[in-house]
């Protein structure tokens, strides 16, 4: 294993999923008040902050949360993974000397505040937003794709809203805690075919802030801390009308991460894995090498990611299936989960025994389409 | 030139880099770009090659003919396509090559399939301005 770079010495979830009574940046307070405040550290000790998405450009965000004598900002957008992608590049600022406590927030209301458009428009919006296009149905396209592929099937996509569902019932904060099946997804509304209403993540306001630190801040904190192991990422696109629906940036990031590491799959203990829709799990776990490349529908077959005995027990918290995907940007609570799995704090029936490596995925954007990929491996021997 | 439809058809934005597909567009024509220096045949249309980023590019007129390449109906949405649902978003495989977004037309979105044959067909833009490229069932 490579000498690690930094930690993650807080997080913290915000536990709203519906906030009509709180502005945006109000959410970003809480977070970042609550991952200090997990790590031990305050306000001042931060000299690195990175945020993305609303309510205000970074500068906006500084003024408001007070930080004073920042060394190193950063506000990628790489949307859902934005906050996957902050964390690979505090450790790379904290490696580099630029800053020693990172902090990251993220907030947004899309349940509570309808509207307020995506965002902006590249130069390709006259040939694509032109024909309704939205994120199910663009999904849906790669959902059919595979489908079409590799055989992939509806209630093969189901399997992994199960497992969410199986592990959501422990998680008091989560939007739906209640068991599901394969019949009750299969047999649940066409929002864009072949996507059901059981296959797209919740909309759900709220927010998560994470810290990060260099070791040597890490090791005088009185919290168990999670190493920042390997970070990888990738940005893929139409490649100019060239476009393949059925891979992701994964299979990038995913390489680059491991090797970071230096680690393999049959390393990993637990994986929070991006969950807007069904069919972003089957292909980034085909992606990140977990299966052979159209085999992920099977894979997921039979319990492989139901905690704690399964082969690959994923997203303990509901994921953004069934728990949170705050602001339309499921990376954040990935973050957490891990940090939770790894620290031994997960909830008692999905915590994964001797849980010492796991794995990180952020996806933003639209599946295999013009996305980014963000993979993280974090150990918990800190 | 352009055809008849119940979808919503938001008006487009030309820019100096896109202007020449729109014209032939509303002229009932539909072009991508071939790089003349590699060879590349793109789309959607940008004045230097996404591959070798050569300004020798030209203007190419498609066929009009192609194949699904994925497709759904999509049942939910927002406005303005909210009132026009179900209807049917696809990536089209044209028969030189690039694969574009689109809709297909069609009376019977469940009777589509993946590598059905689409030709195109033209839809004037709701203000009258300019007309999209649609697919519609060889």
């Amino acid at each position: 294993m490579t000498d690690h770079t930094a930690a993650i010495a807080g997080v913290y979830e915000h536990p709203t999923r519906n906030a009509p009574d709180k502005s945006t940046a109000q959410l970003h307070g809480d977070v970042a008040a609550g991952a200090l405040e997990d790590a031990g550290l305050t306000t001042a000790d931060v000299d690195g902050y990175f945020t993305a998405g609303r309510p205000g450009r970074v500068m906006s965000m500084v003024d408001y949360l007070g930080l004073e004598g920042l060394s190193y900002v950063d506000s990628t957008d790489l949307g859902g993974t934005s906050y996957v992608s902050h964390v690979g590049h505090a450790a790379a600022a904290v490696a580099a000397g630029k800053c020693e406590v990172a902090l990251v927030t993220m907030a947004g209301r899309p349940r509570s505040r309808s509207g307020g458009g995506g965002p902006p428009s590249g130069p390709q919006a006259d040939f694509e937003e032109t024909y309704g296009i939205g994120t199910v149905n663009m999904y849906a396209l790669a959902a059919r794709r595979h489908m079409h592929e590799y055989g992939t099937t509806a209630e093969q996509l189901a399997e992994v809203r199960v497992a969410a569902a199986e592990h959501a019932q422990y998680n008091e904060d989560a939007m739906f805690q209640e068991p599901v099946t394969v019949e009750d997804v299969v047999e649940s509304r066409l929002v864009s075919d072949p996507l059901h209403l059981l296959d797209c993540c919740v909309v759900s306001d709220g927010g998560g802030g994470v810290v990060v630190t260099s070791p040597a801040v890490a090791d005088d904190l009185d919290r168990d801390c999670v190493s920042v192991l390997g970070h990888g990422e990738a940005v893929k696109h139409h490649d100019a009308g060239d476009i393949d629906l059925t891979h992701t940036g994964a299979v990038e990031s995913g390489p680059r991460a491991f090797e970071a590491a230096g680690v393999t799959h049959d390393d990993i203990d637990y994986a929070s894995v991006y969950d807007s829709f069904t069919i972003t799990v089957v292909e980034t776990l085909e992606d990140l090498g977990f299966c052979e490349k159209g085999a992920g529908g099977a894979f997921v077959e039979g319990g492989t990611l139901q905690a704690p005995d399964g082969e690959l027990p994923f997203n303990t918290d509901g994921g953004g299936l069934c728990n949170n995907h705050p602001a339309n940007r499921g990376g954040m609570p990935k973050i957490i989960e891990t940090v939770r799995q790894l620290r031994g704090e997960a909830n008692d029936p999905v915590q994964v025994p001797d849980c010492e490596i796991g794995l990180t995925h952020g996806t933003g954007g639209s599946l295999g389409t013009r996305m980014a990929s963000t993979t993280l491996v974090l150990g918990g021997d800190r | 030139m352009a055809d008849e439809t119940t979808l919503p058809t938001p008006d487009v934005s030309p820019t100096p880099e896109t202007e020449t597909y729109w014209e032939a567009a509303a002229e009932g024509r539909l072009l991508v770009t071939e790089c003349t220096d590699c060879g590349r045949v793109y789309h959607p249309p940008r004045a230097r090659c996404p591959d070798c980023l050569s300004e020798d590019t030209e203007w190419v007129e498609t066929r009009g003919e192609g194949e699904v390449y994925a497709h759904s109906v999509t049942r939910q949405t927002g406005p303005p396509y909210d009132d026009a649902t179900p209807y049917v978003v696809a990536y089209v495989e044209l028969a030189e090559g690039p694969r574009l977004l689109t809709n297909i037309v069609t009376d019977d979105p469940g009777a589509l399939s993946v590598g059905q044959p689409v030709e195109v067909c033209f839809h004037e833009t709701d203000d009258g301005e300019h007309a999209v490229p649609r697919f519609e069932p060889v």
